[in-house]
């Protein structure tokens, strides 16, 4: 091309360089991190595990898509959100649940705890925590009837938890419970997704690794589980060591799901790193004080669910701390 | 004072340095030349000179007597066929002198290099030599060498750290122009009574560390010291290179000289090396010119006033047609409406962008994620800036120190979410600046 003018170019303000990170990514990884555990729960519950997944994305992301639509809003479900949801909601309930029970916790969780409140970054609480928590209260014979592993030497369609256990043995009336290994792998009664600490510790470690999210809350969290456990039950005593029931409380029921996939959720957790700290700790706290004080054997969702509440107050207090300069020097 | 351990937080916006190698190639004299009165970020300059006058290499054609202002000088023997007002870049109204050339290129009577034998000369010299920040600020460096408290002043840092993407001119100036840069700094740091001089330059540049090593150990000077920085965005913002060095942190509105610390761009520090040597005023300026709209990307020197086509043409034309065109890097550089615009003193790239390198995806929500609070050096928040900003709450801007915010677009680039945050910082300055909190 000759010497050509051109005089009527675009201008906008700088900088003109963008990441190729955005949102459909992080998503995009959140559910890569999520298939080791997926690979276990059908090992160990079957092939219902995938039927029961498909549904609740699909579900999640029609709900998204039909809000969108009858509102007259810009389509957001290429964002990939409202697939993680979904993804999420399906690890957090038993592999035998009803289809359209989980239709109806799809419904809660987009379109009542999510949509309603303007769209992913402006909902106050975890859609998938929420989701599941009415589904708690609403279907609680469904949602703590949990089929038997495959693994499983015995006739029973159905058994326990290992929280549930703990809570028998509690309660005085004895019970067994399954190894820390058994714990660790995963080859144990419970949600699909919740079972093998390793799984989930693989995906958490590859969120970390790829700078998606911050260790702090989910160190913080299990940290607090942790600690929390071993000074019980060093101080109580019992028929196992303080630190296999701390071992056994970090590997059971919620904690690893809730701490590097639910807790990490950007937008219900803080920002400034301070207050996620706080953050993390507030839920090992609430979760310990549940799973023993409370009639609820397990209590991962609810402490999640009472830290997303508060955590626009945590932020606030981590704000005022602030780029000092001047005040920095003279330290 | 040594390297710390701390760094601020920074981002990895790419490199994209495909000029390192190129080595400078000096344009031939365009045939007209428009040289803007603006040159510096203070006082705009009066045209010294009428149409019809003949001028020549160095003849100051712009001056004023206010007190920020440096005096420009024509970069090309000729005649001035007009003086043309025109808009800038940054929206105001620019005052041009148009000089057709005659390639004869004779330099003006009496240009000699400078005697500098004490403080008041030496900060005459450098204005004389119309030299300005040429980093990007345009700030008159003849204020910046004259502080209130020089006798605080203990170190001299030379910029070395080229941190936008794309452009190489510096890493190239401190390749091809070392001496001057060494010369200059012992100058300068000479009639600023410092003890300690740095040059920092980023560690993805080794060739330039080791060209200065070998040059300083050569010519026995100890006083002065190369200093690694991370290559990592944005090292080259003065106020973080300070804390880099120094370990102080830099707020807004704090002189650098009140830290005991001056710095001065490399570019800058070469240039004043030249000078002293033949007195040739600022006339030329070492620019990088890439971008995929371009065919071939190169080095060069130009006379300041060249129009951006015809360095456009001298790089090969456009590949394709252009969508957006920068003055500077991709993260601060300014985008501007029109390649008839002439590069001014502190142009250091010219990037001429195809629709699809300027694509920019739509904004979509925030997702609180809090990669821009971990993006920004100050550690500010913009996600919680920005919030402010669209609710125009002036107390809430100024509690979350939006007046701390240098724009580096260090926010912008990690958004996820695509918001304009650094555009919504310099707007929220403007709404504290209104309702006047302090």
């Amino acid at each position: 091309m000759e010497n050509q003018y051109y005089d009527n170019l675009t201008v906008s303000s700088s900088p003109h360089l963008v990441t190729g990170l955005d949102t459909r990514k992080t998503m995009m990884m959140v559910l890569i991190a999520l298939i080791p555990s997926f690979i276990v729960s059908i090992i160990v519950f079957g092939p219902r595990v995938i039927a029961l997944t498909l549904v609740c994305v699909a579900a999640s992301v029609f709900f998204e898509w039909g809000y969108n639509k009858m509102m007259k809003k810009t389509q957001t479900i290429e964002d990939l959100s409202a697939c993680v949801t979904g993804t999420i909601l399906a690890f957090n309930l038993p592999s035998s649940f009803p289809f359209w029970m989980a239709i109806i916790g799809c419904f809660v969780s987009i379109v009542i705890v999510k949509m309603l409140y303007g769209g992913l970054g402006r909902n106050i609480a975890n859609p998938a925590i929420v989701g599941r928590i009415v589904l708690l209260l609403s279907f609680t014979t469904q949602m703590t009837t949990w089929p038997v592993t495959r693994f499983a030497h015995t006739d029973a369609t159905t058994g326990a938890t290992p929280l549930a256990v703990l809570g028998e043995i509690a309660k005085g009336k004895g019970g067994t419970l399954p190894s820390n290994m058994e714990m660790f792998l995963g080859f144990i009664g419970g949600s699909m997704g919740e079972v093998s600490a390793l799984a989930l510790l693989i995906g958490g470690l590859f969120l970390i690794w790829k700078k998606i999210i911050s260790p702090i809350i989910p160190a913080t969290f299990i940290g607090t589980v942790f600690v929390f456990s071993l000074i019980y039950y060093g101080v109580k005593g019992g028929d196992y060591s303080a630190i296999h029931m701390a071992v056994f409380h970090v590997c059971a029921g919620g904690v690893m799901l809730g701490a590097f996939f639910c807790a990490t959720d950007y937008v219900t957790s803080p920002i400034m790193p301070k207050a996620k700290i706080v953050f993390g700790i507030g839920c090992g706290l609430v979760t310990m004080i549940i799973r023993i004080w409370c009639a609820y054997p397990e209590g991962v969702s609810f402490a999640i669910l009472f830290m997303n509440v508060m955590t626009p107050l945590i932020d606030n207090f981590a704000i005022k701390k602030f780029y000092g300069g001047a005040k920095k020097n003279e330290k | 004072m040594s390297s710390n351990a701390k760094h601020l937080h920074s981002i990895d916006a790419g490199h994209y340095k495909n000029t390192a190698s190129c080595e400078t190639e000096v344009m031939p004299i365009p045939d007209i030349v428009k040289i803007s009165m603006s040159q510096n970020i203070g006082a705009p300059c009066k045209p010294l000179v009428k149409k019809g006058d003949a001028v020549k290499v160095g003849q100051m054609i712009g001056d004023t007597d206010a007190f920020v202002s440096v005096p420009v000088h024509s970069s090309v023997s000729g005649t001035v066929t007009g003086i043309e007002t025109q808009r800038s870049a940054a929206g105001g109204n620019d005052t041009l002198v148009v000089i057709e050339t005659d390639k004869k290129q004779e330099l003006e009577e009496g240009i000699k290099a400078p005697e500098i034998t004490d403080q008041p000369s030496f900060v005459k010299a450098v204005r004389d030599s119309g030299l300005v920040g040429l980093g990007g600020a345009s700030f008159p460096t003849h204020i910046k060498f004259n502080p209130k408290n020089i006798d605080d002043v203990h170190a001299f840092i030379v910029n070395g750290a080229e941190c936008e993407p794309f452009i190489t001119s510096d890493h190239r100036t401190m390749l091809e122009d070392a001496q001057n840069v060494i010369d200059g700094a012992v100058m300068i740091m000479k009639y600023l009574g410092t003890e300690q001089g740095y040059i920092a330059i980023e560690e993805n540049k080794p060739d330039a560390i080791a060209n200065f090593d070998k040059l300083l150990a050569e010519q026995g000077i100890t006083n002065i010291k190369t200093f690694k920085l991370q290559a990592r965005y944005p090292k080259g913002a003065e106020r973080v290179l300070i804390y880099e060095i120094t370990g102080k942190h830099c707020d807004a509105g704090v002189l650098p000289a009140d830290l005991g610390v001056i710095v001065s761009n490399v570019t800058s520090v070469a240039f004043f090396g030249q000078y002293l040597k033949d007195g040739v005023p600022l006339t030329k300026k070492r620019m990088t010119i890439d971008g995929d709209a371009v065919n071939t990307p190169k080095n060069i020197i130009a006379p300041i006033g060249t129009q951006i086509h015809d360095i456009i043409s001298f790089c090969g034309g456009y590949k394709s047609a252009p969508t957006k065109i920068l003055m500077g890097g991709p993260m601060m550089g300014r985008a501007i409406f029109s390649d008839q615009m002439p590069i001014v003193k502190n142009n250091n790239a010219i990037l001429a962008f195809s629709k699809k390198q300027a694509f920019i995806p739509e904004e979509t929500a925030c997702i609180n994620c809090g990669r821009c609070h971990l993006a920004c050096p100050f550690e500010l928040l913009p996600t919680g800036l920005a919030d402010a900003y669209e609710q125009r709450d002036a107390q809430r801007l100024s509690d979350l120190k939006v007046m701390q915010c240098m724009e580096c677009g260090s926010c912008s680039f990690v958004c996820p979410a695509r918001r304009p945050l650094s555009f919504m910082n310099k707007l929220g300055k403007a709404v504290v600046k209104e309702a006047g909190i302090k």
